[in-house]
């Protein structure tokens, strides 16, 4: 289990997130695949710090979840005011902000 | 002494502003306080400082007075300075006396107007622009008053800016004027080229003795050439052929403007300008032969049209463009002395036409056509003895002022050698006392040709107005008097002037016998004469033979009427195709078609492009995501291609 693996393992939730991002239609779904990159990003924070021996990515590790924890009330939010405005969860029924 | 040169013009620019800033809260009273106060003081510093003038021994009379530097910019350098030597002493009792008087009579005249404040606030500037342009010690502060005066002229001829005549005569006047302008520009330039300044002195000084940069005997061409521009500019503001159309039009204004700068002072300017500039004229014979030539035909030509007008005011408009033809012709034959005495003696007697027209019109409630007058005599006494005094004195009756000086051009175009301007001249001067006297017999004598409304409204004009009237009569019998003719002892007027002519090139004139002179005199007071004895036999012993001459020469009194169509052929030749040209070239085709469309294609290509990029804002998250995406993988990829190294 060196470096590497976990590094692997990182970036293939990134892309799952990623890909997800984009091909999901459900917010909440959406939601899930955001969530899912930012802890990929969590995990190689963590693995570069065990392998540096240095603390740097482990604090890295808290302000992206107190980003993720804030993100999470307010995207929530958002989606409870879509459902109760538009009575969808679809996102591609919220593109009023367009040319 | 006379340090206080400088208030003689700022006082009546206080009362401008004065009145103009705040006198539409004045009662009427103040307003003309202010106004005809700042016109007395200057014309009482005026007094004083010619007076001071006087008291100086002739060979110093030349009180050059720098105030500031106005504009220094390399080696060329401007100065507000102001220069009082007998030529603008005499122009500034003229322009501060007959400006006094005239605003005097405004108060009367203006009572009933509108707008009175705005009227003596454009006076009072009037006054001041005027003062610079005489008092300037150098060409382009001269300008600058000259400039002034035409903005102040323009102004009024629109004073009555509801009714459209007069807003286009005003137009029309300033426009005519810029044409004239562009070549005293010019002329200014080409002086500044030669000279390297523009103090008038000092021109005046290296043409007389010549310097390394100007050799006299080189100079004929350059100054020709300035000669030319500068008197294209005379022309404009002193309305000779060819820019003269402006002036007749110009009557649109109120009467006591037509009367100080119309007639007596800003007109004039052209004559002032010439003889200031006579070291340069005298030293050009080809210039002041065209000088000559258009004083000469401008005065025939403005006097026959004169002959047949029928509006008051015309008349005199006519008269006048005619006797600066005559002062042009002063100054075309050398004798620049004459121009500015029959100058003096024309703004006295030309302003009191003016000004008991302007009573007349007064007392008639407006109206201003002379076939609908008549009879005038009885109820306006006064203005009828003081306008005779100024006709007599016009058509050259002696010993009235306009003889003297209309008899001294007329002889000096004889002992100078042109006997056929000498011809014209004898032909206008008959012609003038002809259209004078058709005046004063169709306004004031036989009967009445008026309504019975009109006829109650009849009556002689307050004093205000009558006051300045006989005040002008006086100046009118008495004004020739200081240019007493040679045969009737020296001429003190002309031997006061040399000292500002002093570097002009005098030209021998012929020998002759005082008898010789005197003869040429009682040619010319015959001429008057026959002109009023003709005027007498048509308009008032014989009235219908007016319409059977005219009858008789249908063509000629057509054309006459027509003022020979100048007006026309302006419009044809000039106006018409400049409008063509704008609209079809300038207008459709280089502004709409080309400048318009380069400026529309250019933002129709920017929309183009914009609605085929505007596509990427969809409003689709996911597409955002994509793109992101997208970007992030390539910042990366770049990253590592290119960026590997480090």
């Amino acid at each position: 289990m060196n470096l590497l693996h976990y590094l692997i393992l990182s970036m293939l939730l990134f892309v799952i997130g990623a890909v997800g991002f984009i091909v999901k239609k459900n917010v909440i779904s959406v939601f899930l695949c955001l969530e899912l990159m930012l802890n990929a990003a969590n995990l190689s924070f963590v693995a570069f710090s065990r392998h540096l021996n240095q603390a740097h990515g482990q604090i890295f590790v808290f302000f992206v979840m107190v980003v993720a924890a804030a993100e999470a009330a307010v995207g929530l939010a958002i989606t409870i005011v879509l459902f109760r405005n538009r009575n969808t969860l679809n996102v591609d029924d919220a593109d009023t902000m367009k040319w | 002494m006379s340090g206080y040169l400088w208030l003689i013009p700022l006082i009546p620019l206080a009362g401008a502003a004065v009145n103009g800033l705040a006198g539409k809260r004045f009662p009427k009273a103040v307003i003309s306080l202010i106004a005809c106060g700042a016109a007395g003081v200057s014309f009482f510093l005026a007094s004083i400082a010619f007076f001071d003038l006087l008291k100086l021994a002739p060979e110093q009379r030349h009180l050059l007075q720098g105030y500031f530097t106005w504009i220094a910019s390399g080696d060329f350098v401007a100065q507000a300075e102001f220069l009082l030597d007998p030529l603008s002493g005499v122009m500034l009792l003229i322009v501060t006396g007959v400006g006094f008087i005239i605003h005097v009579y405004s108060i009367g005249y203006m009572h009933a107007e509108d707008g009175y404040y705005r009227f003596f606030s454009y006076m009072n500037l009037f006054l001041f622009s005027m003062l610079t342009l005489v008092l300037a010690g150098n060409f382009l502060l001269m300008f600058v008053g000259w400039e002034g005066v035409g903005l102040c002229s323009y102004l009024l001829i629109g004073y009555y800016f509801d009714r459209r005549s007069a807003g286009d005569a005003g137009k029309k006047a300033f426009i005519v004027n810029r044409i004239g302008d562009i070549g005293f520009v010019l002329g200014i330039f080409l002086i500044f080229l030669t000279f390297h300044s523009l103090n008038f002195g000092e021109v005046f000084r290296q043409i007389a003795e010549g310097t390394q940069r100007f050799p006299v005997e080189a100079g004929l061409g350059v100054l020709t050439a300035i000669g030319l521009l500068l008197f294209v500019g005379a022309t404009g503001k002193s309305a000779q052929i060819p820019l003269y159309v402006w002036l007749p039009d110009a009557m649109e204004g109120p009467t006591p403007v037509s009367a100080l700068i119309h007639a007596a002072t800003m007109v004039t300017a052209g004559v002032y300008m010439v003889v200031r500039c006579s070291p340069i004229f005298s030293r050009a014979p080809l210039a002041l032969h065209v000088v000559m030539i258009v004083g000469i035909l401008t005065a025939l030509m403005a006097a026959t049209i004169g002959l047949v007008q029928t509006d008051i005011k015309r008349v005199l408009a006519y008269s006048t463009v005619s006797q600066l033809g005559y002062m042009f012709v002063a100054a075309g034959v050398g004798a620049f002395s004459a121009g500015i005495f029959h100058l003096m003696t024309h703004a006295f007697f030309k302003a009191l036409l003016f000004l008991g027209a302007g009573s007349v019109i007064h007392a008639m409630g407006g109206e201003q056509d002379l076939m609908r007058m008549g009879g005038l005599r009885k109820h306006t006494p006064v203005t009828f003895w003081t306008m005779l005094v100024a006709a007599l004195a016009i058509s050259g009756i002696f010993p009235l002022a306009g003889f003297f000086s209309k008899d001294e051009i007329l002889w000096s175009a004889w002992s100078q050698g042109h006997p056929l301007v000498w011809l014209f001249g004898l032909i206008t001067a008959g012609f003038t006392a002809f259209y004078m006297f058709r005046l004063i017999f169709l306004a004031f004598g036989g009967e009445g040709r008026y309504s019975e409304e009109v006829r109650h409204h009849l009556h002689e004009s307050p004093p205000s107005m009558t006051v300045p009237l006989v005040l002008l009569g006086v100046l009118s019998i008495t004004g020739g008097f200081v240019g007493l003719p040679a045969w009737l002892g020296a001429n003190r007027f002309f031997r006061f002037l040399e000292p500002s002519l002093a570097f002009t090139l005098n030209s021998e004139p012929a020998e002759s016998s005082h008898a010789v002179e005197f003869g040429f005199a009682a040619i010319s007071v015959v001429a008057a004469l026959a002109g009023i004895g003709l005027a007498y036999r048509m308009y008032i012993s014989n009235p219908k033979s007016a319409e059977e001459l005219a009858s008789r020469w249908k063509r000629i009194h057509r054309v006459l009427l027509g003022k020979y169509y100048v007006d026309e052929l302006y419009d044809a030749a000039i106006i018409k195709p400049t409008l063509n040209a704008s609209t079809n070239v300038l207008w459709k085709r280089m502004d709409a078609g080309f400048i318009d469309g380069a400026v529309n294609g250019v933002g129709q290509t920017i929309r183009n492009f914009a609605g085929i990029l505007k596509n990427v804002q969809n409003g689709l998250i996911r597409s955002y995501a994509t793109w992101i995406l997208l970007g992030t993988a390539a910042v990366l990829l770049y990253v590592y291609v290119f960026l590997r190294g480090y």
